[in-house]
């Protein structure tokens, strides 16, 4: 038991990993040139690779999902990332309020995403919600957030930025507290401004923190799927379609596992490659 | 962390005022849609529609969720806490032996390389790309439909994170103390087990509270891989919000039930979980 001991503790998390992750990705293989069928809860596989192809080739909705995914990374990270950033370097020039910023600053992080869709779905109702309600007090018309084809994506984003701006606001913050202070008094003493520091001196010191933030806000929010199923399902037609949502119809509503698996894999080498280019950024935290 | 840190640069007069006018009002637009959504739970239907400030509060919506003949929300509830828990100790015991043997045995580079490489890899993926071939899988075994099958999904989740976290608190452990119980001739076991484990313990904390509630609020794969009676309180919250559309104050009760674990979690071990969730990205 103990001389072995250095064998079977990695054991379980690498047959875990082997039978949950491995196989099932090697299973995509070969899903994504067939069709399944369930009849009596036995799967039925025939090979039909030109079948997959074809649905591929007529899938419209494909190209808005990727579109919109991008869209929303992109805008939903950035304003993360500056938003939370601003708030770090405002809350360390307060002498107060720290630990009170800190503890509301987790609540959005713990609450099931779900539960966050839900509670903005309420907030957007164009009859009674928060949002409207508002309008209509100061005489301006309600808004159909979430039912009109040019606003639901940006409405989206916002409770994507409500959700994360407070999780990039905490890693920003710790590593703000984490600058040696004779670094910023030394800059104080040389005569810089508080501006100045803050661009100069504070932000090339954050870059690490800055990475940090960019890398995990850009991957989970590649993988947003529980508050827009709650919020549009993907609606008004394809608006806020996300890829994610899409795999999850084309699985699951759809029925097509084995096109399903054709999209899945296509977006695990993408992501597998970008992982590889972006390994430079990463490999601090992956021998972490 | 709860020693309170000198601030730099410390805004003076006017800028100082502007500075706490600023936080306020980002703490209020966190905390405002709670306090909306706890609000319209207590209202009627009417109060709801009608968009009333002043209300008579009702707790029916509770009652209605937890206790009517037509909602399973209690026995969501229940399936929740038995995946979460089972998950969260399932995830630690593995989670904790993997990080501690990468840290501590010397195994070849492409091992560790190959073993943290994968959990990046599979942490980024959407997991929805392996929902279909689990969901294929478990039938065929037949758990489908089974919080076993939900539990083993929600480990394997929950897994890279774990390993990362415990495998930076072994890493805060002195090595000198490595080194003395190998000269005084420690077995392996009893090292792991009496001098790391005891030394990482708010490591444990830390990786606990997250899975527990990353299992806890886990949507995906739980709607895909349940049915009726298997559903987990994501699910059931995804359902309320689907088919009854018009039963507002219901939906925001059950909303307001979903979040109690990670309020009472969060003011057991706040301390824990922000070093966790920070842990890594400050080094």
């Amino acid at each position: 038991m103990n001389r072995s001991f250095r064998h079977w503790s990695l054991l379980p998390a690498v047959l875990l990993f082997v039978a949950l992750t491995v196989y099932p990705m090697v299973n995509l293989l070969r899903m994504s040139v067939s069709t399944i069928e369930f009849a009596e809860g036995r799967a039925l596989w025939s090979f039909t690779p030109a079948h997959n192809f074809s649905l591929l080739a007529g899938d419209t909705v494909l190209a808005a999902a990727a579109l919109n995914t991008a869209i929303f990374v992109v805008a939903a990270v950035a304003a993360e990332v500056l938003l939370g950033l601003l708030l770090a370097l405002l809350v360390a020039r307060l002498e107060r309020g720290k630990g009170l910023a800190r503890t509301v600053m987790i609540l959005p992080i713990l609450v099931p995403p779900v539960a966050i869709g839900s509670m903005w779905k309420l907030m957007y109702n164009y009859d009674f919600g928060v949002f409207n309600q508002a309008l209509v007090a100061v005489g301006l018309d309600p808004i159909n957030w979430l039912g009109s084809t040019s606003i639901a994506l940006a409405a989206v984003i916002l409770v994507d930025m409500w959700h994360w701006v407070p999780f990039v606001f905490l890693i920003l913050f710790a590593a703000v507290e984490g600058i040696p202070g004779d670094v910023i008094e030394a800059a104080r003493i040389d005569g810089a401004t508080a501006s100045q520091i803050a661009v100069k001196v504070m932000i090339p010191l954050l870059k690490p923190a800055l990475a940090i933030a960019f890398v995990f806000r850009g991957i989970l929010a590649f993988k947003t799927f529980d508050e827009v199923f709650l919020l549009t399902s993907g609606g008004p037609g394809t608006s806020t379609e996300l890829v994610s949502l899409h795999l999850y119809k084309v699985f699951f509503e759809q029925n097509q596992l084995g096109y399903g698996a054709m999209l899945s894999l296509a977006l695990i080498a993408t992501i597998a490659a970008a992982l590889l280019v972006s390994r430079r950024v990463l490999a601090p935290r992956a021998g972490a | 962390m709860t020693i309170p840190s000198p601030s730099i640069l410390p805004l003076k007069g006017r800028e100082r005022v502007v500075g706490y006018l600023l936080l306020a009002l980002a703490l209020a637009s966190i905390i405002g849609p709670f306090a909306w959504i706890a609000m319209t739970s207590l209202k009627q239907q009417i109060a709801i529609y009608s968009g009333a400030w002043s209300f008579t509060p009702t707790w029916s919506n509770y009652s209605d969720v937890l206790f009517s003949r037509r909602s399973d929300f209690a026995a969501n509830v229940v399936n929740s806490l038995i995946v979460a828990s089972a998950s969260t100790l399932l995830t630690l015991v593995i989670g904790t032996l993997a990080a501690y043997s990468l840290y501590r045995f010397r195994w070849a580079r492409w091992v560790v390389t190959g073993f943290l490489g994968w959990t990046l890899l599979f942490h980024m993926i959407p997991v929805l790309t392996l929902v279909g071939p689990w969901y294929i899988a478990f039938r065929e075994l037949g758990w489908y439909d089974t919080l076993g099958a939900l539990v083993l999904t929600h480990v394997t989740l929950n897994l890279p994170i774990t390993v990362w976290l415990m495998m930076a608190f072994f890493r805060e452990i002195p090595p000198e103390l490595n080194e003395a119980a190998q000269v005084d001739g420690c077995p392996p076991l009893q090292a792991f087990w009496s001098i790391a484990l005891p030394l990482a313990a708010p490591g444990l904390i830390a990786a606990g509270v997250l899975d527990f509630i990353f299992s806890w609020n886990e949507f995906s794969t739980a709607l895909n891989l349940t049915s009726r009676d298997t559903a987990t309180v994501p699910v059931a919250i995804a359902r309320f919000a689907q088919q009854y559309e018009t039963q507002h104050g219901q939906m925001a009760a059950a909303a307001v039930i979903a979040t109690v674990p990670a309020l009472i979690l969060m003011a057991v071990g706040q301390r824990f979980i922000v070093r966790g969730l920070t842990m890594g990205s400050v080094k």
